[in-house]
């Protein structure tokens, strides 16, 4: 066949799929509002910043600095005070009632230590059932002694040196800033990987497959006829999340908007390849449904930093996350998105994916034509 | 005698089982042949080797003059296939999968509607060109995929079991189809379960058990037998292996 009937042979393949997902209206609709809806649940509900804290304060011994720094706890918007009580006995029952988040407990004789230069002992008490919200919570509780520390009058101040902490990039931890770049992986995987994967095993179940390799149509255009109309569905996905992150939640967008849509379409790439391979894979459609869902959309999820930080995984989750590609585009997107980061910084995120993608498609066409053999 | 499909000693396995036991067809050009066996007695892993799905294990095929595991592609190019399942896409019309196949078998845009025209009036289906192939009666199915199967003018057409569950007026229709690409010098190379259809053919053979049991005219078949009919035939052969396998 010569070079320009390959051309029409794809073209007519690219048309046939494009009808069918334009024919396919619900399926259609789901994925084009998928990403509006994601950001805007995820942004809404998901959040791990805090801002009731409940507080409970131990003071044995009331005075003078103790109170200043009580004072700095109840004018602060985060926290509300639930007890307040002389001993800690008081606190174990709190905590395991759930009825306190913080406690911050007050040796006697603040005002004399301080006056002395002698240490002051203080203690914060967080729950950490949640380990997100514990961090967080911690963190504002941390920030108001010290900014209470540092109003002390002149000589008093600098008497313990904490390591400090600023927060950059997202200075007031706004956790929307951090799931957006996962959410835009996460529609990614499942509109290249899934529907790809769908896609594929559906010729397979119904027998049109068998039909398209018996045609001259070689494994390469099956595939890129495939995949082809999803990496135009999954570019308007990325367009309508980077829109809703802006217009509802005020995300940041500080890099190139062509890098991150480069860097998309590779993530893209991986998530077809994916796609293809998990179809060649499985016999039905159903089991190329859950395949895809186990192998791709959990993972995504989960080890993937959206959510949950990789260094808080245990450590063969850790290594296990080195091979799901959404780890790394996160990393992209979010530093492109907040850091305003180019190539020069991300170049090694970008080959890893890079070389995913060359290693999936290269298994993806072989396994294609294990079938023949 | 020109050849449209010649196979010699063809094997195929599957790690022990052999499902292709060492055949050897020959199909001239033109003619209609029958290939029959009961489920399971390897035909549509023959099938699938003659038409490129399958490598064989062993043994040679060819097909339209070409080799069909060196030369697949040239293959490729002059076969049609239409397979046990429905082969056309549910959620397109008519016209839109004539399009979608004349494209791949790089027809040009005159000739896919020449001949789409042409085959949806022959079918008598042009009032429903636009309306969605699910939507379509099973017998108007199975005889526009095989005119879409034909629509690249094969030089040989493979149809697997291509009248299941179709009514005997819509299977009478499709053989005066299967008549009519013969006589125009396409070979069709036929699976059926349908016993009065097996009579159709030129020429047929009978599958037993990875292996070729019988092949000539029905009339030579039934008068080798001495029976009436290629049912009796077929039963007489298939019966050993049934019971051997129940037993």
């Amino acid at each position: 066949m010569r070079a320009p009937e390959r051309i029409q042979a794809l073209v007519a393949f690219v048309v046939k799929e494009l009808r069918h997902i334009l024919r396919d209206r619900q399926t259609l609709t789901i994925l084009l509002l998928l990403p509006l809806a994601q950001v805007v649940l995820f942004g809404f509900a998901i959040r791990t910043d805090v801002n009731d804290i409940r507080l409970a304060i131990v003071d044995a011994a009331p005075d003078d600095a103790s109170l200043a720094l009580r004072a700095r706890f109840t004018g602060n918007g985060r926290f509300r005070v639930v007890a307040t009580a002389a001993t800690v006995d008081v606190l174990e029952p709190l905590f395991r009632r759930g009825q306190a988040d913080v406690a911050i407990v007050i040796a006697p004789g603040l005002a004399r230590a301080l006056a002395d230069g002698t240490p002051a002992r203080l203690q914060l008490i967080t729950d950490a059932s949640n380990p997100n919200t514990g961090t967080t919570m911690q963190t504002y509780a941390g920030a108001v002694v010290r900014a209470w520390q540092a109003a002390l009058p002149g000589a008093r101040q600098g008497v313990t040196i904490e390591p400090q902490v600023r927060m950059r990039f997202n200075p007031t931890l706004e956790s929307v800033n951090l799931f957006v770049p996962g959410l835009i992986a996460l529609v990614l995987t499942l509109v290249t990987a899934q529907m790809t994967a769908i896609s594929l095993s559906r010729e397979k179940e119904r027998g049109t497959l068998e039909i398209l390799l018996v045609s001259p149509l070689r494994p390469w255009q099956i595939i890129l006829g495939k995949v082809a109309p999803y990496l135009l569905l999954a570019f308007a996905n990325v367009v309508t999340a980077l829109v809703a992150a802006w217009v509802v939640f005020h995300v940041p967008f500080r890099g190139s908007l062509l890098l991150l849509l480069a860097a998309s379409t590779l993530y893209a790439l991986v998530g077809l390849a994916l796609g293809v391979l998990i179809a060649a894979r499985t016999e039905s459609q159903r089991t190329a449904m859950m395949g895809s869902m186990i192998g791709t959309m959990l993972p995504s999820t989960l080890l993937s930093g959206m959510i949950f930080p990789i260094a808080s995984l245990p450590w063969p989750l850790q290594l296990v996350s080195n091979i799901v590609p959404a780890r790394w585009f996160i990393v992209i997107v979010r530093g492109i998105m907040l850091k305003g980061a180019g190539v020069v910084h991300l170049w090694q995120e970008l080959l890893v994916l890079t070389v995913m993608f060359a290693v999936l498609f290269a298994v993806a066409i072989r396994s294609f034509r294990a079938r023949l053999a | 005698m020109t050849l449209a499909i010649e196979v010699k000693d063809l094997t195929r396995r599957f790690g022990d089982f052999t499902a292709v036991d060492s055949i050897s067809v020959d199909v001239a050009v033109g003619e209609v042949f029958g290939f029959l066996g009961a489920n399971g007695a390897g035909k549509t892993t023959a099938i699938k080797v003659l038409i490129g799905l399958l490598a064989p294990t062993s043994g040679s095929a060819r097909v339209a003059g070409f080799d069909v595991l060196t030369q697949s592609e040239e293959v490729r190019k002059r076969i049609g296939y239409m397979s046990q399942r429905f082969s056309l896409y549910d959620d397109l019309t008519p016209r839109e999968n004539i399009t979608l196949y004349g494209g791949i078998y790089g027809l040009s845009d005159a000739e896919i509607r020449a001949r789409g025209d042409a085959m949806l009036n022959d079918l008598g289906i042009m009032q429903v060109a636009g309306k969605l192939v699910s939507t379509l009666p099973l017998g108007w199915k199975q005889k526009l995929a095989f005119s879409v199967a034909m629509l690249h003018r094969p030089d040989v057409v493979f149809l697997d079991e291509p009248t299941g569950g179709v009514d005997p007026v819509t299977r009478r229709q499709f053989w005066e189809m299967i008549y009519a690409a013969a006589a125009r010098g396409t070979t069709v190379f036929v699976t059926t379960h349908y016993m009065d259809e097996a009579e159709y053919c030129d020429r047929l053979s009978i599958m037993v058990d990875g292996r070729i049991a019988a092949m000539g005219t029905p009339a030579a078949l039934k008068a080798e037998f001495g029976v009436s009919s290629i049912d009796e035939v077929f039963v007489r052969l298939a019966r050993p292996a049934t019971a051997a396998a129940a037993g």
